[in-house]
């Protein structure tokens, strides 16, 4: 019986001694600089661009008010403000904004991103804003775009923390009138969307599931429950 | 002033945070035992760190010292400590707690077998605890952190725990950590719960933001006592702290997260648990940010725990956002051994496949036990000699059942 067909975890490893064979030790130093990559890779806001022009997709580029990665990763405070030059290209008023925003895996949304929102858009109605690429961005940005844009919902696309075997997941993160100073608690999360995890068509039927919700009692977050049988097959 | 001058009796006349404002100031002021304190009462920070180090602190001492002592006051004197200081006064502490197996002995060294998956799924939580189990590990607790804090599913995991305890006459404790409330309902409905879970913060306010306050955690105690599954002796709560968890919840009062971390240990000696441990580089690089800052934390929160009188662990950890790798883990898990830590994690490959961080692993407990000549709690370690052939049939009733 292999232990490794029950578990992704790293089991039956096998020992050198008392440590890991060289073999699992290189594996796991490998792993660690793939999540370490992720979280330093720059969002490329070209690459991002050039998809939603090809799908003619309106969208606007903004920048939080950290300047670099090492700004961000010490002061979240700075991730979740917009940076001066930033407020003045949100103008207009819409019920629903998508935000992209790198978070801690520019990964995650470079390869995740556009093809979650392929799912979605053609089955939502409304008035949608002009997407927005935000570089050096956490959750709570979304809530200063949405206020500006006095947007009904706002759905926040972002890279999560890398795990070891995971540099690439995709959070989704959905707030009913976003306001400056929403607290966690506030929201709706969809986790883990990537290859090994969540797909795309199951992350898509969570978000209009919580869009719909939402709209319907005019809340998210804690109150805004989806059934448990429903969570533990997803 | 200096720091190294401040009387200690400041700190009982000037609490950090006001008794009016916060019940957990309220705990540590109404429970500080005068006569306990009088050895050191004349003493400063500065002269309170030299009295630590000399030799008339035995381990006795300290023991006796404990229930004087403030957690502002271990905080404050931490400070002036280098990190030999904070691993040598530990050293002398031993902290020994007892359900099914004694934790804290001199000379040994358990581990907290961390069997968790990304969808709580019983078959594959079951492989990292048979390779835990066959890597020793597990004395401290078999304990799983759920994907989901729901009832039916907290209470199969406990079941699955229990019926593997049972059949194979393992010596240790399971614990599956879900909110507190939701391990009082588990209890309600008849669920083998032994240990009772809940993280804790060193101020009521950062308490609330975890949905729990004194008054919860006493009745969880006492409903978990109730059920008397202890053998070996009933310490039945199992706590895990952070620095920077106040401050996270924008509940710190102004208070450095290193004084409110002493204080959330003040708050769990009430509750004589079976384990703390802080889960020191859990929480992102915006309050630990790299190797040498993890360090210096995981060391000062094991003697802030230890002087106060806990039975302290440590979960050594990073994420992959801070500036630590496995190096940085192999220094302080080496320092917290020659500090005498109770116990540490097992997980498989270090690598936590649904918390997504890097802990330790079962072969760095094997590492250290080797390294400093230590043992598993006495229960488990005879268990675990007539165990390696039981390891086959274990797996076959776990997996293909």
């Amino acid at each position: 019986m292999n232990l490794r067909d029950f578990t992704p975890a790293r089991v039956d490893m096998g020992r050198a001694g008392h440590s890991l064979p060289t073999r699992e030790l290189l594996d796991f130093q490998l792993a660690h600089a793939k999540a370490r990559d992720a979280v330093h890779t720059p969002l490329d806001v070209r690459l991002l661009a050039a998809e939603l022009r090809e799908k003619k997709l309106e969208f606007v580029t903004l920048a939080s008010a950290a300047p670099d990665r090492i700004t961000y990763l010490r002061r979240p405070d700075l991730g979740r403000q917009l940076s001066h030059e930033s407020r003045p290209r949100l103008t207009g008023a819409c019920d629903v904004v998508f935000i992209i925003a790198d978070g801690l895996s520019a990964l995650a949304v470079h390869r995740h991103s556009v093809p979650l929102l392929d799912h979605v858009l053609p089955r939502l109605d409304g008035r949608i804003a002009p997407i927005a690429i935000v570089e050096q961005g956490r959750v709570a940005i979304g809530d200063e775009i949405g206020e500006l844009l006095h947007a009904q919902l706002a759905i926040v696309l972002i890279g999560e923390r890398p795990g070891l075997s995971s540099p690439d997941s995709m959070g989704i993160y959905v707030t009913w009138q976003p306001r400056i100073g929403r607290t966690e608690a506030e929201r709706n999360c969809i986790s883990n969307i990537r290859a090994e995890g969540l797909s795309y068509p199951a992350a898509a039927q969570k978000l209009l599931f919580f869009i719909n919700e939402a709209r319907r009692l005019k809340l998210t977050g804690f109150a805004l429950k989806e059934d448990s049988g429903r969570l533990l097959s997803g | 002033m200096a720091l190294s001058e401040l009387p200690l009796r400041t700190f009982l006349n000037e609490p950090v945070i006001p008794y009016e404002a916060d019940e957990v100031t309220r705990l540590i002021l109404d429970e500080h035992n005068a006569t306990a304190f009088a050895p050191v009462a004349h003493l400063t920070v500065g002269d309170f760190r030299d009295w630590l180090l000399s030799e008339n602190a035995t381990g006795e001492v300290l023991a006796a010292l404990a229930p004087g002592l403030t957690p502002e006051m271990a905080a404050a004197v931490s400070k002036i400590m280098r990190l030999q200081d904070l691993v040598s006064v530990a050293a002398k502490i031993r902290v020994v707690t007892r359900f099914r197996t004694t934790v804290g002995l001199a000379g040994r060294l358990s581990t907290r077998l961390q069997p968790n998956h990304p969808t709580d799924d019983p078959k594959g939580i079951a492989a990292a605890i048979i390779d835990g189990l066959s890597y020793g590990s597990g004395d401290a607790v078999i304990g799983i952190n759920p994907v989901a804090d729901n009832v039916q599913i907290v209470e199969a995991l406990l079941n699955m725990l229990d019926r593997l305890r049972q059949v194979y006459g393992i010596p240790v404790q399971s614990c599956v950590l879900a909110h507190v409330t939701t391990q009082m309902e588990a209890m309600r409905r008849g669920a083998p719960v032994d240990l009772v879970f809940q993280s804790i913060a060193g101020t009521e306010a950062a308490n609330a933001s975890f949905g729990v306050n004194i008054s919860m955690l006493k009745d969880a105690r006492s409903q978990a006592l109730e059920l008397k599954r202890g053998c070996v002796g009933s310490n039945v709560m199992y706590f895990e702290t952070g620095q920077g968890s106040a401050l996270s919840a924008n509940a710190h009062h102004g208070v450095d997260q290193q004084t409110l971390e002493a204080r959330a240990y003040g708050l769990a000696r009430h509750f004589q648990p079976m384990l703390v441990n802080t889960v020191v580089g859990f929480i992102g690089p915006e309050y630990l940010y790299d190797g040498k800052q993890i360090l210096r934390a995981g060391l000062e929160d094991h003697f802030c725990g230890k002087v106060l009188g806990l039975p302290m662990g440590c979960d050594i950890c990073y994420t992959n956002h801070a500036e630590a790798d496995q190096d940085d883990m192999d220094a302080l898990l080496t320092m917290l051994g020659a500090a005498g830590v109770n116990y540490i994690m097992g997980v498989p490959g270090a690598d936590d496949i649904m918390l997504n961080y890097q802990s330790t692993s079962f072969h760095d407990a094997l590492y250290l036990r080797d390294l400093f000549g230590l043992k598993p709690a006495p229960e488990f370690e005879a268990w675990l000699g007539g165990m390696r052939q039981e390891l086959p049939r274990m797996a076959a009733l776990l997996l293909e059942a």
